[in-house]
């Protein structure tokens, strides 16, 4: 009897754990759920012709150049730079790091559309170094460079605060090991460092591209949504939207939802796979 | 585990006075090099662009500063983006923590798949997001036609639609706050509460609640902030009546558009301004209950 009674005292009874599962259930299938479904029913309303013409449109292609482009430009150098902070702050004690990590964080408290408007008013016509440059024949606002910036600047703290935890918690015994065996700088942070950090650094690339590929706010600021030109997917998908033209929006988005799909199913998969060499990422 | 130890043998004056100004020593290479790389990205990237912001409002002096804030339609965007997402932050407490208690203590069949979907609202691009709610709680939408025809309620282009999307952005934040710190909850603290005779509800409420409590309102904070920033997957369902469903983001675009760029500055300060000082005030409010927890 004691036991039996201690035991529901530890443990929910079954009445109670079916009503919260299911309340759990339905919230995510009314909020999440269903907002994904609808994407791919919305884009196939018209029927799988009506779908593949929407993403074989001259200037859907055009907008997908574009993105690829962006992103490949914004990620590797968020990936260098997520690489080159985290190396300092967590192998290294030195004045000023508690600020420092603030500071990487800051763009993530930044709404998107403050971060386009800061571009803008740095290098927009009106801005700060904006005449100085349209001297010199160089746009930046408007152009693919803003476009460029504006995702670095999204996307700035993705590669190194999944790092910075990560390369904290193994410490710099293996380093200093090489390091005493003979080896280099470079050699030590390829052979050593690299192989300890490549799940965690693949896990903040993946997130960084996510969210290159799909920013929406920072980017239409700086874009000037012009078309085959400045326009991104997700400022494709507006413009189509706001013409009221659902099908071709809905098609692009799906493109969207569908990079969004193979980014969480990577992301789980790296989580089940490598869950404890990245333990110091996800626990923070 | 090894960490610990191997950071002594870096920095063996860890502890000591004595140690140089700036940097602790260490054999590893590469301080300078790194350390003069994020300084000069984080300066150009992040750092002259939000003092150019600071500048253009500074620009407009006291009195012009002001004016440009304090007018009703800015007014009005306040109460929606803040009042908002204040509201779905709460609802997102209230489910992401059911979330997270369902994920952590129960097992059932395709949990994984749910653990992995929590994170949709991180992956799915804002915009899309926007378009497929806007899309589901129109008037003729899924769910908006039938809330319409049974209830007489019209969500999408109302601040209903708005308190949604929020709620759509922000529930990531709580789970994945609420869900690790449940995880390593000690069972024993349970187990004794039980031993000395409290019930089941009486060791949720005064063991499990206030040491989940510090997690839910960073979750909170978190959800919250992400509201009041939040532009792509609210304009598509807000519908953007000025002073009625016109979120604090749009207004900067607006500006913009007309070509204000000092009235968009100052907005864009301002916000930057009160989202700080009310993460200040939850960061206290945190610290204070933590301390408490603890004694």
């Amino acid at each position: 009897m004691p036991a039996s009674s201690s035991a529901s005292a530890l443990s929910d009874p079954a009445w109670m754990r079916r009503l919260l599962i299911a309340t759990a259930l339905a919230f995510l299938a009314l909020f999440l759920l269903l907002p994904l479904v609808a994407v791919f029913a919305e884009a196939l309303r018209r029927g799988v012709g009506a779908y593949w013409t929407a993403l074989v449109d001259e200037d859907a292609l055009e907008a997908i150049k574009l993105t690829l482009i962006v992103a490949a430009i914004a990620v590797p150098a968020n990936l260098v730079f997520g690489v080159a902070a985290s190396w300092c702050v967590a192998k290294f004690d030195f004045y000023g790091k508690n600020l420092l990590i603030t500071l990487i964080d800051l763009p993530f408290s930044v709404s998107p559309v403050i971060s386009g408007l800061i571009y803008v008013l740095l290098f927009g016509l009106n801005g700060a170094i904006g005449p100085f440059l349209k001297a010199q024949g160089i746009q930046i606002i408007f152009a693919v460079p803003g476009l460029v910036l504006a995702t670095i600047f999204v996307t700035f703290p993705f590669v190194a605060r999944e790092l910075i935890p990560l390369m904290q918690e193994q410490g710099t015994e293996e380093e200093e090991a090489a390091l005493v065996l003979g080896a280099g700088g470079w050699q030590t942070f390829w052979r050593v460092t690299l192989p300890n950090i490549k799940w965690g650094l693949l896990y903040g690339v993946l997130l960084c591209n996510a969210r290159a590929m799909g920013e929406f706010g920072a980017v239409s600021v700086v874009s000037g949504h012009i078309r085959g030109y400045t326009n991104t997917m997700p400022l494709h998908v507006e413009i189509l939207y706001n013409e009221y033209n659902f099908v071709a929006a809905f098609a692009v988005a799906s493109v969207l939802a569908m990079l969004a799909l193979v980014t969480l199913v990577a992301k789980s998969a790296l989580e089940w796979r490598f869950g404890a060499e990245l333990a110091a990422t996800r626990h923070k | 585990m090894v960490a610990t130890s191997s950071a002594d043998v870096a920095f063996p004056e860890k502890g000591s006075a004595v140690t140089s100004i700036l940097k602790k020593p260490s054999v590893l290479p590469g301080f300078g090099l790194t350390l003069g790389f994020t300084l000069s990205y984080l300066g150009v990237i992040v750092l002259l662009p939000l003092g150019a912001l600071i500048a253009k409002a500074s620009g407009l002096g006291w009195y012009g500063f002001w004016g440009a804030v304090l007018t009703p339609r800015v007014f009005a965007a306040f109460e929606v983006s803040f009042g908002l997402s204040l509201a779905a932050a709460a609802v997102n407490a209230v489910f992401g923590f059911i979330v997270a208690w369902v994920l952590v203590r129960y097992e059932f069949p395709g949990k994984r798949l749910v653990d992995a979907l929590v994170d949709l609202p991180f992956a799915l691009p804002t915009a899309v997001a926007g378009i497929a709610l806007s899309a589901l709680y129109a008037p003729n939408g899924w769910v908006g036609k039938p809330l319409n025809e049974l209830f007489g309620l019209k969500v999408a282009f109302t601040p209903i639609g708005i308190a949604i999307a929020l709620t759509f952005v922000g529930l990531p934040f709580v789970v994945r706050t609420v869900q690790p710190i449940l995880q390593e909850l000690p069972p024993e603290e349970e187990e004794a509460a039980v031993s000395l005779g409290a019930t089941r509800g009486q060791t949720f409420w005064q063991v499990v609640f206030p040491a989940v409590l510090p997690a839910l309102v960073t979750g909170f904070a978190l959800s919250f902030a992400r509201g009041v920033g939040e532009y792509g997957s609210v304009i598509f369902i807000a519908g953007n009546m000025p002073g009625l469903t016109e979120i604090l983001p749009l207004l900067i675009v607006i500006k913009l558009e007309q070509y204000d760029y000092a009235g968009a500055a100052a907005v864009g300060a301002s916000m930057l301004l009160v989202s700080f000082v009310m993460l200040l005030i939850l960061n206290i409010l945190q610290h204070w209950m933590r301390s408490r927890h603890a004694r």
